[in-house]
């Protein structure tokens, strides 16, 4: 798809991946504290406990911060690309790609939401961010 | 919290050594190169490879078991076989084991030992290492492209820019000095290149907002140093240099987003501790050695060591205040942006350190310093250590 090795899901981390492919941003939520977390663990990060559901999110947030990648890492890659940051409106912060901008008009702060590209139909869908 | 103020001054470097250098050829290995700049270290301290009963040594792509290799190599059977692997700290994580180690009569003679042919051997690629496609960063990270390890520093960087404002000339100003110093250097690869602002201004970015010039070398090399206890160091070949203060520690995250402040790294904890280990102030260090992989590591740790207020990092390095005849020396040696870097520093910054308080350097010896101060990272700002190294 874009170029880059993809992910190999794990029974762990599915409900993720399978959330992506109807569109919908899920992550795990603590039962005991109720933060959420991400990436998925088979514990809670902040209070220890091991009862956690996969609740949908916002799919809003902010770039924390973000680089513009100009120099390709293989030959099936497209520069330039941008990799950021984004924090999610519950608190999590996830790596992804800014798509649809400008990458050297996009600020530390910007209001974000997620989106969903598959560009191979082998692949599975990939959670990436635009500008909201 | 480091090793206690009670063991400062206790222990010794002894002994320094580098392999060759730069771009050493197919005939090398890890080990090769471990090896040549083992038995120089040890040449340079006048023990004997049968002294050696403590090795210390990281993984690098080719060796799982590195320690175990080493001493069949050079035929010794030691008590103590560290291999801790925490990126580009590792050596100096080494010392503070060895100190460890040689406190409890584990060892006598510990050898801390480095080789890469990254750059012969091609094993270094701008989108980083392969990683397990199900691991944490596999899943969350390699599939958006981020280039490693500059892309975390890069995030960092921004993230820098948007809060205290960074101009290129303030990252520059690093690249710049630090080309300085390895003008000083035979042994640096960028020996006999200058660099100027307006050279740096003009290279290309890789990962906005990091250019060419801010990226370390990728080169061949190795090197290596001995550490045993200062009561036995006083019988050997060179003045020793005393281990005052040394801390580590892994911060809280491996996959880059995972970091609570891209901004505040562990040299915050690592750096007041080892210092206050040695009963060392900010006055007393007359030389830095801040790992360099990276124009922006040296502005990050000068403000998390406390050498500065947050924000204002960037202005440390102006007017060439850490070059040749600055104010502040950093990276004698040229650094791993100018003079070598095979993939971990670590053990360069104290190879260097100790050669300037043994006033070794020639024409880039610092006017008789006493206090050098190390500091280097590992992974992606993931792992951390500080050593303050003193004259005997």
């Amino acid at each position: 798809m874009n170029g880059h090795p993809i992910a190999e899901p794990t029974p762990l981390t599915m409900p993720f991946w399978n959330g992506l492919e109807k569109r919908q941003l899920i992550i795990q939520r603590c039962n005991t504290c109720h933060r959420y977390q991400f990436y998925p663990r088979n514990f809670c990060i902040h209070c220890e406990s091991r009862v956690l559901t996969w609740e949908p999110v916002s799919s809003r947030g902010h770039i924390y911060s973000y680089t513009i990648t100009m120099r390709a890492p293989g030959p099936d890659v497209a520069v330039p690309y941008v990799v950021a940051i984004v924090e999610l409106e519950e608190g999590p912060r996830m790596l992804s790609n800014i798509v649809d901008c400008d990458p050297f008009q996009i600020e530390v702060g910007a209001a974000v939401v997620a989106d969903f590209r598959r560009e191979n139909p082998n692949e599975s869908m990939l959670l990436v961010f635009r500008p909201a | 919290m480091g090793i206690a103020p009670r063991l400062s001054g206790q222990y010794a470097v002894v002994g320094v050594g580098e392999s060759d250098l730069g771009i050493v050829g197919p005939e090398y290995t890890e080990l090769s190169l471990q090896v040549q700049a083992s038995l120089r270290a040890l040449d340079d301290c006048g023990l004997k490879i049968h002294d050696v009963d403590g090795v210390f040594v990281q993984p690098g792509p080719f060796e799982r078991m590195p320690g175990l290799l080493l001493a069949e190599y050079l035929g010794i059977q030691p008590r103590v076989n560290d291999t801790t692997m925490v990126g580009g700290c590792s050596n100096l994580q080494h010392i503070e084991h060895a100190i460890a180690a040689l406190e409890t009569g584990q060892c006598q003679v510990a050898l801390i030992a480095y080789g890469s042919t990254q750059r012969s051997a091609r094993t270094r690629k701008i989108g980083g290492v392969p990683e397990d496609p199900r691991s944490p960063r596999g899943q969350f990270d390699v599939p958006y492209g981020l280039l490693s390890p500059i892309g975390p520093y890069a995030l960092a960087t921004t993230r820098y820019r948007h809060l205290y404002g960074l101009e290129d000339e303030e990252l520059g100003e690093v690249a710049v000095a630090t080309r300085q110093w390895a003008n000083l250097n035979p042994l640096a690869y960028h020996y006999e290149h200058p660099l100027t602002m307006e050279q740096y201004l003009k290279s290309p970015w890789i990962s906005w907002p990091l250019r060419r010039d801010d990226i370390c070398l990728v080169t061949d090399g190795g090197g290596a140093i001995v550490v045993t206890s200062m009561k036995r160091a006083r019988d050997l070949a060179k003045r020793p240099v005393s281990v005052l203060g040394i801390s580590s520690r892994s911060n809280a995250h491996y996959w880059i987003p995972g970091i609570d402040d891209l901004l505040t790294t562990g040299a915050s904890i690592t750096g007041p501790e080892a210092m206050a280990a040695g009963g060392v102030t900010y006055d007393d260090i007359d030389i830095l050695e801040i790992y360099d992989a990276f124009t922006t590591m040296p502005l990050l740790a000068v403000e998390n060591l406390g050498f500065c207020r947050r924000g204002e990092g960037r202005f440390f390095f102006r007017h060439s205040r850490t070059g040749p005849g600055g104010e502040m020396p950093m990276n004698t040696s040229g650094g791993g942006l100018s003079y070598c870097h095979p993939g971990m520093f670590g053990i360069f910054l104290v190879i260097e350190a100790v050669r300037q308080l043994r006033g070794e350097c020639g024409p880039r010896q610092v006017k008789n310093p006493e206090i050098v101060l190390c500091h280097a990272y590992g992974g992606v700002l993931s792992a951390e250590s500080t050593t303050v190294l003193g004259k005997e």
